[in-house]
């Protein structure tokens, strides 16, 4: 990369969460920007669409073929592309429609003009085009982002943990939500957030997708033995993972 | 700078003409979501017509609630939009425990309104000083300031951060907060958490004076421009309300909150994949803007003052000053969070129970103020408390109907403009609402609702 790499924001179907997270950096974001040149972040700034940039972040969900045909040019216009939060990592809630029929979702939302607009299934961008990174998470943490950001301006294969939730959670102090009688799907999902929701008194929702080489035959009896019902399973699972086809 | 000489001024100065044109400013920046402005333009220079459209990828939230469990709905819900997701999930708790028979305690009241307050400043602060402030200063991004106004910018960074810190004391963290459960909290603040926050919230009145002083310099930068419009908030006789309320507008009788389909009729139109909504006038305006005019008399007294400051009065019939009517908002908030949080302080927190849940079918519908304006949200449940149908009525697409009709009366004006001028005040128009795009593009069909099929469930 050059002395001062390009980098570039973009969106699909998403809450703009993930962006909004970059702007928290508040000051630091200054200290980022001071080393790149930020060609496209339509979010914060006037500017072009797509730019030829060494880093592309992009979020959200691909839904329609226009979508595809967008990311498929910024693909081909950027060295490096990240994908940015559950949506665009795992696909995320958007798949939750996925599991309807296209015309329960159509007629409910937009009734009998439901075919005015285009739709389809809910997709991760790696379904589309080649992504070479991801920073995981509903949303993302920023300080992650941080470290990322600094790993790939430095040349560096960015790291993500490899194990699960829990590794965080006991660091955490908290108390495992299957002792209490409730469902958690720490045990099979990527670690790195601290366990930001069972700290707060939630349980782990799997927002940052499976941790590789996640067991899910041992998840699976876990759950089987805490007495969960097959649909209080599926209900959890499909909240982000809805794109895997790891059955739990 | 650009009041109505001047905006004649430039005409006359504008090039001549080169034959019929179109303007064509895709995906609109510093707004959340995606939004297209399309301005046709004669041969002659005359602008013969200016349209807002959404393009943003329709999410389809209403269906992806059907059959979830009411525990999961607000953690969903939050998920419509990054920006207001406090909100969501605020006015998410208030339906399903309207629908469930949940009564909540006096804390859990005063923390939620904490948490919208926090949201407000979170959200209003990244649009004033982010979003709309670029346009005043002739830059592209408020980072572009950094070189040449390094002072302001920090301030405006440290105002964001301060709005930050207070949602993460109050809720957790930023976006899509954990601890909100229906009927309470599953964790609480800590008593030295709402000690540093008051300590927080008074340290921020001065940085937000400087703000106030800011835009009050560039307040002859502001377009004069006025269209009178139906105007809609939540009232309440004793508060500037965010939490609860009726229903009121400047031209319609006030309702309950169960009434709000009539308020909120809703249509679709072409041109956009989010609905749009009229009541009385041909469109109406809620927001920040919406809010001083009805409830401007209940603002604490440091709002009042920088209302003045900023020559804002009530009523106010310029979209484009929408921006300064939600810095008065963010001093309001301060001061009325200060007021919340010393109460809370005095009673001291107490860790209560979760209220026993006793599952029912049943239909419950909220009003909550967020950033933008009022939202609804309304669920129907089963038996087991899993939804059978659900609407969610955003701001933005309460507004877009507004904007278009705003571009419209200011249509004739834009006339021999440069066509560079002509985007820029109409952009700024579009920012000045600060419409959250994404949030707007998954409304229910409500008539259709109404003979609604039986349930299906997704599943087998």
């Amino acid at each position: 990369m050059g002395a001062k790499p390009k980098i570039a924001f973009y969106d699909f179907a998403g809450c703009e969460g993930d962006q909004l997270q970059v702007a928290n950096l508040e000051e630091r974001l200054l200290e980022l920007l001071s080393h790149v040149e930020v060609v496209s972040f339509r979010e914060v700034m006037t500017g072009g669409d797509i730019e030829p940039c060494d880093v592309a972040f992009v979020e959200g969900s691909v839904t329609r073929p226009e979508d595809a045909e967008r990311l498929r040019r910024i693909r081909d216009n950027s060295a490096y592309l990240v994908a940015l939060g559950a949506c665009a990592a795992i696909g995320g809630v958007n798949c939750l429609k996925n599991f309807m029929e296209e015309d329960v979702y159509r007629e409910r939302v937009y009734g009998s003009q439901g075919r005015w607009f285009a739709t389809g299934p809910a997709r991760p961008l790696r379904s589309v085009v080649a992504v070479d990174a991801e920073i995981p998470g509903c949303p993302i943490d920023k300080n992650e982002f941080a470290r990322v950001t600094k790993e790939l301006l430095l040349g560096r294969t960015p790291w993500l943990p490899d194990y699960p939730v829990c590794v965080d959670c006991k660091a955490a102090g908290n108390v495992c939500r299957f002792d209490l009688g409730r469902m958690c799907l720490g045990i099979i999902t990527r670690a790195g957030c601290g366990a930001a929701c069972v700290t707060e008194g939630a349980h782990c929702w799997g927002c940052r997708g499976m941790a590789p080489k996640a067991n899910l035959d041992a998840a699976r009896q876990i759950m089987d033995r805490a007495g969960f019902s097959r649909r209080a399973v599926q209900d959890l699972f499909r909240f982000y993972l809805g794109d895997t086809s790891a059955a739990l | 700078m650009y009041n109505d000489n001047d905006i004649s001024a430039l005409a006359t100065a504008a090039e001549p003409s080169t034959g019929p044109r179109r303007i064509d400013v895709h995906h609109l920046t510093r707004v959340e979501g995606h939004g297209n402005i399309v301005v046709r333009i004669a041969a002659d220079g005359t602008v013969e017509q200016c349209r807002w459209e959404v393009s943003e990828a329709p999410r389809f939230f209403e269906a992806m609630l059907l059959g979830r469990d009411y525990q999961d709905v607000h953690h969903i819900t939050s998920r419509i939009c990054g920006i207001c997701s406090i909100g969501h999930q605020v006015a998410s708790l208030q339906a399903t425990e309207q629908a469930l028979n949940i009564r909540v305690s006096e804390q859990t009241l005063a923390l939620r309104k904490l948490a919208l307050h926090a949201e407000n400043l979170q959200s209003h602060l990244l649009h004033i000083g982010f979003l709309a402030l670029p346009d005043y200063m002739g830059v592209p991004s408020t980072l572009h300031l950094a070189e040449t106004h390094r002072e302001e910018v920090l301030n405006l960074i440290a105002c964001r951060r301060m709005s930050n810190e207070f949602s993460r004391l109050v809720c957790g963290r930023t976006t899509h907060p954990q601890r909100f459960v229906p009927g309470g909290f599953a964790r609480l603040p800590s008593m030295d958490d709402l000690h540093q926050l008051r300590v927080l919230l008074a340290e921020s009145l001065p940085g937000l004076g400087r703000v106030i002083d800011l835009c009050a310099s560039l307040r002859d930068r502001v377009p004069a421009f006025e269209r009178e419009t139906e105007y809609i908030a939540l009232v309440a006789p004793s508060e500037y309300p965010l939490y609860w309320g009726h229903i009121g507008s400047s031209m319609d009788d006030r309702r309950p909150v169960d009434q709000y389909e009539q308020m909120t009729r809703e249509y679709l139109v072409r041109q956009s994949t989010a609905k749009w909504a009229r009541n009385k006038a041909e469109s109406f305006m809620v927001g920040a803007l919406s809010r001083f005019n009805l409830n401007h008399a209940q603002l604490t007294d440091g709002a009042r003052k920088a209302a003045a400051t900023l020559g804002l009065a009530a009523p106010c019939h310029n979209p484009f000053l929408i921006t300064l009517a939600q810095l008065v908002e963010c001093v309001h908030s301060v001061e009325d969070s200060l007021l919340l949080v010393e109460a809370l302080l005095s009673r001291g927190l107490r860790h209560e129970a979760s209220s026993k849940i006793k599952l029912q079918a049943g239909r419950g519908a909220s009003a909550v103020e967020v950033p933008r304006g009022i939202l609804f949200h309304a669920y129907e449940y089963d038996e087991q408390g899993r939804v059978v149908s659900a609407d969610c009525v955003i701001p933005t697409n309460q507004n877009h109907a507004n904007i278009q009709k705003d571009m419209e009366a200011l249509t004739p004006r834009l006339s021999g403009l440069p066509e560079s001028e002509i985007e820029r005040l109409l952009s700024m128009l579009v920012r000045a609402y600060d419409p959250c795009i994404s949030c707007s593009t998954h409304l229910l069909e409500t008539e259709q609702r109404k003979a609604e099929r039986p349930v299906r469930f997704i599943r087998t």
